[in-house]
């Protein structure tokens, strides 16, 4: 097996386990979601793997949800935190004087604590899923921002890109040929690599209460209830949400860890 | 006839040179030498039209250059490889400039297998002539070879350049020669060899074999033994 | 002191998406180098010169296939390289000028260097031994002239009296002055008992300082021969593809083969 195959079989398995969770919600329906006085409480046990909580709600259906929402979340907060990195990016590749805004107010983001920033601006438009996908959004893009800007700015400089304007090629062919099937694949790799750390945040600012209404099946919100639980001996309903959100976590990072693997001419090779 | 007049360039307002003129006549090779750091390829670049002399102008045929089509003079760059996209195939790198013509193909020894191929997965001397393969198919009036062959071994720089020879004549495309190498641009230049300093250029008389090539002391003749030689 | 048997350097790399497949860009080299000798090797680029010298510094990427035999004074430097010999007993002088940190000032790269090697760091002195003045101990690499860089990176590569010394193109881009005065340097530390290996594509430049030529083309050796061979038409060189790369030179012949 060679460095490829292993990258593609990693992809594999962490994509597959991402759609699971993503079409799970529909078909689990209610279950996880309505309270069941008759099973409350249970350990680990057949029929309820993952235990049931003090509602008697089954806690593997529950996680599911839950991940299921962290999904959207991300989805959309690191799709949009995407959208700001490349509009900075362009910004710092149109002239010097863009360059050097865009270049303040990326190290001006970078110089806030990551957190503190993520509580403030939630807290700021009243928390809920908008307040947190927002949140999420603004505090996520300077890093990518940085990347996509030194690739930018070094595909612009290769001399090929001034053969081809000698050639006589417009602006616009440069761009779209040369300049952006060089940056989308940096992008993509940024996007799946920013996934995990939006739903990270996510369910940490939930957690801190912060973040999404306690009524939805979040993370964040089944390890906040979990922890008035844990003094009672009922590990399994932190342990197992928990554990699930790594789990979709790490499938992220192999994604794009795999990606970039197949994607960067130095180490394709190998 | 390319016109260079009173020209004069630098970097952060350190002049390199000032006052360079000169002409060069369509169908001729003109030698361009200086130590390391004169301004050589800088000259070559602004007679290129890439970058921006601080005095003076560049005229083909009386006219300036307009930007945003085929440039009229077009500049090889002394690494092929930086000047192809490492993600393109040689088919994408010459269709970039358009369809070379056929003969040009066959003159230039293309092998057909080679345009599947990745600009590092070939060698120096193939790559050196796919660059000037490309450049030759916008039509250009003028050519800089800014130390194209410098990196090459002895043949096949001298095949490059009995190749240029050939289509400078047939074309009628007056080329600027920019190298360290004296002797080669004796060789190659009937326009002469000139050197760049700071208050322009000298020109120099050349010190061995020049201009025409007669390929064998022996007699034989250039075209019989299957071999070409450069005449002005 | 190098002794190379049947070197074979090739790279895997991918057809498609995940067929490997093995391209040879050396194949079946044997040289051996004396102590004092400057054995040059030439050949253009693709020719696989730079590789040859990074197989002998056990510095090829990791999709490198390296078969044959290396060996530095009787020990193998291949398959596993041994330690404590790359930059102390076989040295490289690089081929760009980016080699020097661009944020320190040439003097203290220098002492640096010398530090490293394990010997006296006299600045001033190795400075005017390369006929440089001493002031160019306080600039910093991007100050230097080409000539001038090239001639530093060639006092750090000396600073520990290597045994081996690998110059990559070390007169890549020199104007005839500096180019001479470099290889003249080199020829000079082979006086004091080193060996060095003389990579470049520059044929007529090296005839007055090697030994011997080697002659590399497409991965193979196309041939040694002796520095005085190279005269008149070539007719007493060993191999046709050296004779035509003598004729081929702009001062000769200007030939190429039909």
């Amino acid at each position: 097996m060679n460095g490829r195959v292993g990258a593609l079989l990693a992809a594999l398995l962490a994509a597959m386990l991402i759609v699971a969770i993503a079409l799970a919600p529909a078909g689990l329906g209610e279950t996880g979601i309505r309270a069941d006085f008759a099973a409350r409480n249970l350990a680990p046990q057949s029929g309820h793997l993952f235990g049931t909580d003090q509602m008697g709600r089954d806690m593997l259906a529950r996680s599911l949800h839950g991940l299921a929402l962290s999904l959207e979340i991300g989805l959309i907060a690191a799709g949009l935190s995407v959208a700001i990195a490349i509009l900075m990016a362009t910004l710092s590749g149109l002239g010097r004087g863009t360059d050097r805004i865009a270049g303040f107010v990326t190290d001006a983001m970078l110089a806030m604590p990551h957190l503190m920033l993520l509580i403030l601006i939630s807290f700021a438009l009243g928390g809920g899923t908008a307040a947190v996908v927002i949140a999420v959004a603004i505090s996520h893009w300077p890093r990518l921002a940085r990347i996509l800007r030194a690739e930018l700015l070094q595909v612009a400089a290769a001399p090929y890109i001034e053969t081809s304007r000698a050639l006589g090629r417009s602006r616009v062919f440069i761009i779209r040929h040369h300049i952006l099937p060089h940056l989308l694949p940096q992008a993509l790799v940024g996007f799946l690599l920013m996934f995990p750390h939006a739903i990270l945040h996510e369910a940490g600012l939930t957690f801190l209460g912060f973040g999404l209404e306690p009524s939805r099946p979040a993370i964040g919100v089944m390890l906040t209830e979990a922890m008035r639980h844990i003094s009672a001996g009922r590990w399994w309903l932190a342990l197992f949400p928990g554990a699930m959100l790594l789990a979709l976590v790490l499938a992220f990072e192999t994604l794009g860890s795999a990606l970039r693997r197949l994607i960067t001419p130095r180490e394709a090779q190998c | 006839m390319l016109e260079a007049h009173d020209l004069a360039a630098g970097f952060d307002g350190r002049t390199l040179f000032d006052g360079v003129t000169f002409a060069l006549e369509s169908g001729r090779i003109m030698g361009l030498c200086g130590a390391s750091g004169a301004g050589k390829t800088t000259l070559g670049r602004v007679i290129a039209g890439l970058h921006r002399p601080s005095a003076g102008v560049v005229r083909i045929d009386g006219q300036q250059p307009a930007s945003g089509k085929a440039q009229p003079v077009q500049y090889l760059h002394q690494s092929p490889l930086a000047a192809m996209n490492p993600r393109w195939k040689i088919r994408c790198i010459l269709a970039e400039a358009g369809q070379p013509e056929a003969g040009l193909l066959t003159a230039f020894g293309v092998d057909a297998e080679w345009m599947g191929r990745f600009p590092h997965e070939l060698s120096g001397g193939q790559l050196q002539r796919i660059s000037i393969l490309r450049a030759l198919t916008a039509n250009p009036r003028y050519l800089i070879a800014d130390e194209i062959t410098a990196p090459l071994d002895p043949v096949s720089q001298a095949r490059i350049w009995h190749l240029l020879g050939q289509i400078a004549r047939s074309k009628q495309i007056g080329i600027l020669a920019i190298s360290h190498d004296r002797a080669l641009l004796d060789r190659i230049c009937c326009q002469g060899r000139f050197e760049l300093g700071q208050r322009g250029l000298i020109r120099h008389e050349a010190a061995g074999p020049v201009g025409v090539i007669d390929p064998d002391p022996a007699g034989r003749s250039a075209r019989s033994a299957g071999r070409t030689a450069v005449r002005c | 002191m190098l002794t190379i048997r049947d070197l074979s350097v090739g790279f895997r790399r991918y057809r498609g998406l995940f067929r490997h497949e093995e391209t040879s860009r050396l194949s079946g080299l044997n040289l051996t180098l004396d102590a004092g000798e400057v054995l040059a090797v030439i050949g253009g680029s693709g020719a696989g010169k730079s590789l040859l010298a990074h197989a002998i510094l056990g510095l090829l990427p990791p999709n490198a296939v390296l078969r044959g035999k290396l060996a530095f004074r009787g020990q193998a430097l291949n398959p596993v390289y041994p330690p404590a010999l790359r930059g102390r007993k076989i040295a490289l002088i690089p081929q760009q000028v980016s080699h020097l940190d661009p944020l320190a000032r040439t003097g203290a790269q220098m002492s640096w260097a010398a530090r490293r090697s394990g010997s006296a760091a006299d600045t001033t002195a190795r400075l005017a031994a390369l006929g440089l003045p001493p002031q160019v101990a306080q600039l910093f690499p991007d100050q230097l002239s080409g000539g001038m860089a090239r001639r530093v990176l060639l006092a750090m590569a000396e600073a520990g009296a290597p045994d081996l010394l690998i110059a990559d193109e070390p007169t890549a881009g020199l104007d005839p002055e500096n180019r001479d005065a470099v290889l003249r340097m080199l020829g000079e530390h082979a006086r004091r008992g080193a060996g060095i290996l003389l990579i470049t594509h520059d044929l007529k430049s090296v005839l007055p300082i090697a030994d011997r030529v080697a002659i590399l083309d497409e991965g193979r050796m196309r041939g040694i021969e002796f520095p005085r061979n190279f005269t008149g038409r070539g007719a007493e060189l060993t191999s046709s593809y050296a004779r035509d790369l003598w004729r081929a030179l702009p001062e000769n012949g200007f030939l190429t083969d039909a």
